[in-house]
C-alpha cells in the first residue's frame, strides 16, 4: 500500500510532464519517420526498417533514463525526499516506487515505436511481440542508469549526462545510424564492449527469427543491466542510510 | 506533564564542524516548543535527527517511548514533518498530494479520501482540490505542505520555518492554523521570526553554534536576560554566546 501510493505519484509526475511525452514518444517517432523517408529515396538499404525499428526503440529508451533520473534529482533538490524519508517508507519501498511505474512506460514506448514501424514496412509477426520481451533487460538497464544518475547528480547534470551524453552514445554506438563495419577498428570494438549495439542486434535477430543469435547479445545487455541496477540500488541505499541523498 | 521528546547528548558532527553538540532537551506532550537561532545554529539538523532523516553521530533521542536509534520505524509512524521549503509533488493536485501521503502512511483509499476532505476544509484548500500544486500561490503551497504533514495525524509535528517567505496575511493565516493544533499535537517549530515564536510558543529554546543556550517561556527568557522583549532577550543571549 505504502509503496503503491508512492509509485502512483511517480507515474503521475512523469506522465503529466509534457516534455517527457514529447521527447520519450515524439522524438524517436520523428527520427523513425525521417530516416524511413530518407531510405525511401535511396536505392541502397542504409536504413532498413528491420534495423531502424529496434535501433530507434533502444534510442527511445535512453530518454527513460533521463526522465527517471530527473524525477529523483528533482525530488532531492526540493526537499520532497526529506518529507518522504521521515515517513515509514523503507529504502526498498523507495526503489520499487521509483522503478515500477517506469517499466510499463518503457514497454509502452517500445510498443509504440514498433507499431509505428509496422506502418513503415515492418512485417507483422509474433517476432514483433517477442522483441518487447527481448528488450526487457535493456529497459531495466536504462532505468538503472536513470536511478544511478538521479541519486548522484543534480537535475541539471542529469539533463547533461542522460539527456545529451547517453542519448548520443546509445544512438552512435548502436549501429542504427550507420553500419559499424563501415567504421570498424577501435570504434566498433568499443561499441561492442557497450550494451547498446547488443540490445539492437538482439532486436534485429528476434525480428529475423534467428533465435540462436539473440542470447549472446542478450547476455551482454542483461549483464550490464544487473551490474548497473545493483550499483544504483546500493548507492541509493547507502546515501539514504547516511542521509546524504 | 508527559514527556513527548527527550534528547540525551544528541550530537551531529561533520568532518570539520559540529552541527549539534550534546543537546539535552525535553518537550512535553501537547506543547508547542520553538527553536530559535541564527542560520547554522543547528535547528534544522536537530529536526532532521529527531525525524529520523539524519543519524546522530552520538547521543540519542526518545520520542514517546521510542528511540530514534533503536526503533526509528516506530518513531516514523508517530511523527510527521513539514520541511523548510515547500515540499509538495508539483504535478499532482492538492487532493492527490494529500491522498498520496495518507497512502504512504498506510491508509486505505477510502480513509485517505476522507482525511483529505477534512484537511482541505481545515486549511481552506477545498476550492483548489483539483488544481495542480505548481499553480498555487506560495501561501497555499505552504498550507498544503503543513496539511500533508497533518493528514497522518502525527503525535509529534515538526514545522521547519513554516512561514519563511510568506507575506504577512499568509503568515497570519498559518498562525491561526497552528494555533488550532496547540494542545492536541506536540509541535516543534523552528523560526527566525521573534514575533512568531512569541505568538505561538509555550516555551522557546535558543540555539547557537549547535548548542541549546537557554530554554523557557518568553517571560522567563526576558527575566533571565533582564530585557523587555523576546528580540532583546535573543540578542542578549546571542551576544553572550558570541563572546
Amino acid at each position: 500500500m505504502k509503496t503503491r501510493a508512492f509509485a502512483v505519484r511517480n507515474r503521475k509526475e512523469l506522465l503529466r510532464d509534457p516534455l517527457n511525452l514529447a521527447f520519450a514518444l515524439g522524438f524517436p517517432l520523428v527520427v523513425l519517420f525521417l530516416l524511413s523517408a530518407l531510405q525511401a529515396n535511396i536505392p541502397e538499404p542504409i536504413f532498413p526498417i528491420t534495423t531502424l525499428a529496434p535501433g530507434i526503440t533502444v534510442f527511445g529508451l535512453s530518454f527513460i533514463s533521463l526522465f527517471s533520473g530527473m524525477l529523483i534529482a528533482k525530488d532531492r533538490s526540493t526537499l520532497f525526499l526529506v518529507r518522504l524519508m521521515a515517513s515509514p517508507l523503507t529504502a526498498t519501498g523507495f526503489i520499487i516506487g521509483y522503478i515500477m511505474p517506469i517499466i510499463p512506460m518503457a514497454i509502452g514506448q517500445s510498443a509504440i515505436c514498433l507499431i509505428a514501424a509496422l506502418f513503415l514496412g515492418l512485417n507483422l509477426s509474433i517476432n514483433v511481440l517477442l522483441v518487447l520481451i527481448v528488450f526487457l533487460p535493456a529497459v531495466l538497464l536504462f532505468i538503472g542508469i536513470g536511478l544511478l544518475a538521479g541519486t548522484l547528480l543534480n537535475d541539471k547534470l542529469v539533463g547533461g549526462i542522460c539527456g545529451a551524453l547517453l542519448t548520443n552514445l546509445s544512438a552512435w554506438l548502436s549501429g542504427t545510424w550507420f553500419d559499424l563495419d563501415l567504421v570498424g577498428g577501435t570504434f566498433k570494438s568499443v561499441a561492442y564492449l557497450l550494451p547498446f549495439v547488443h540490445a539492437v542486434d538482439a532486436g534485429k535477430a528476434t525480428l529475423a527469427g534467428n533465435y540462436a543469435l539473440i542470447f549472446p547479445h542478450l547476455l551482454w545487455v542483461t549483464g550490464y543491466a544487473i551490474v548497473i541496477l545493483t550499483i544504483a540500488i546500493t548507492v541509493f541505499r547507502l546515501k539514504m542510510k547516511n542521509a546524504t541523498i | 506533564m508527559i514527556t513527548a521528546i527527550q534528547t540525551i547528548n544528541l550530537t551531529k558532527k561533520y568532518r570539520t564542524r559540529t552541527a549539534v553538540n550534546a543537546l539535552n532537551m525535553t518537550v512535553f506532550q501537547g506543547e508547542l516548543f520553538s527553536l530559535l537561532g541564527v542560520n547554522g545554529a543547528g535547528k534544522t539538523t536537530t529536526i532532521k535527527m529527531l525525524s529520523c532523516v539524519l543519524s546522530p553521530t552520538s547521543g540519542n533521542a526518545v520520542l514517546l517511548g521510542d528511540s530514534i536509534i533503536s526503533n526509528p520505524h516506530s518513531v516514523k509512524n508517530k511523527i510527521n514533518i513539514s520541511p523548510q521549503e515547500t515540499a509538495v509533488a508539483r504535478n499532482l493536485s492538492v487532493r492527490e498530494n494529500l491522498e498520496m501521503i495518507a497512502g504512504i502512511y498506510g491508509n486505505d483509499k477510502t480513509t485517505a479520501q476522507s482525511k483529505a476532505d477534512t484537511l482541505m476544509s481545515l486549511f481552506g484548500l477545498t476550492k483548489a482540490a483539483k488544481d495542480k500544486t505548481k499553480i498555487l500561490s506560495g501561501g497555499m503551497q505552504r498550507r498544503l505542505s503543513i496539511a500533508m504533514a497533518l493528514i497522518t495525524e502525527p503525535k509529534i509535528l515538526f514545522l521547519d520555518e513554516p512561514t519563511l517567505g510568506l507575506d504577512v496575511l499568509a503568515r497570519r493565516e498559518l498562525w491561526a492554523v497552528i494555533e488550532k493544533l496547540k494542545g492536541k499535537t506536540t509541535i516543534i517549530l523552528t523560526t527566525h521570526y521573534m514575533e512568531e515564536a512569541e505568538a505561538l510558543s509555550d516555551r522557546i529554546g535558543i540555539m547557537s553554534n549547535g548548542e541549546l543556550k537557554a530554554v523557557g517561556t518568553v517571560t522567563e527568557l526576558m527575566l533571565q536576560t533582564n530585557t523587555n522583549s523576546l528580540e532583546n532577550a535573543f540578542i542578549a543571549l546571542a551576544a553572550e554566546m558570541g563572546e
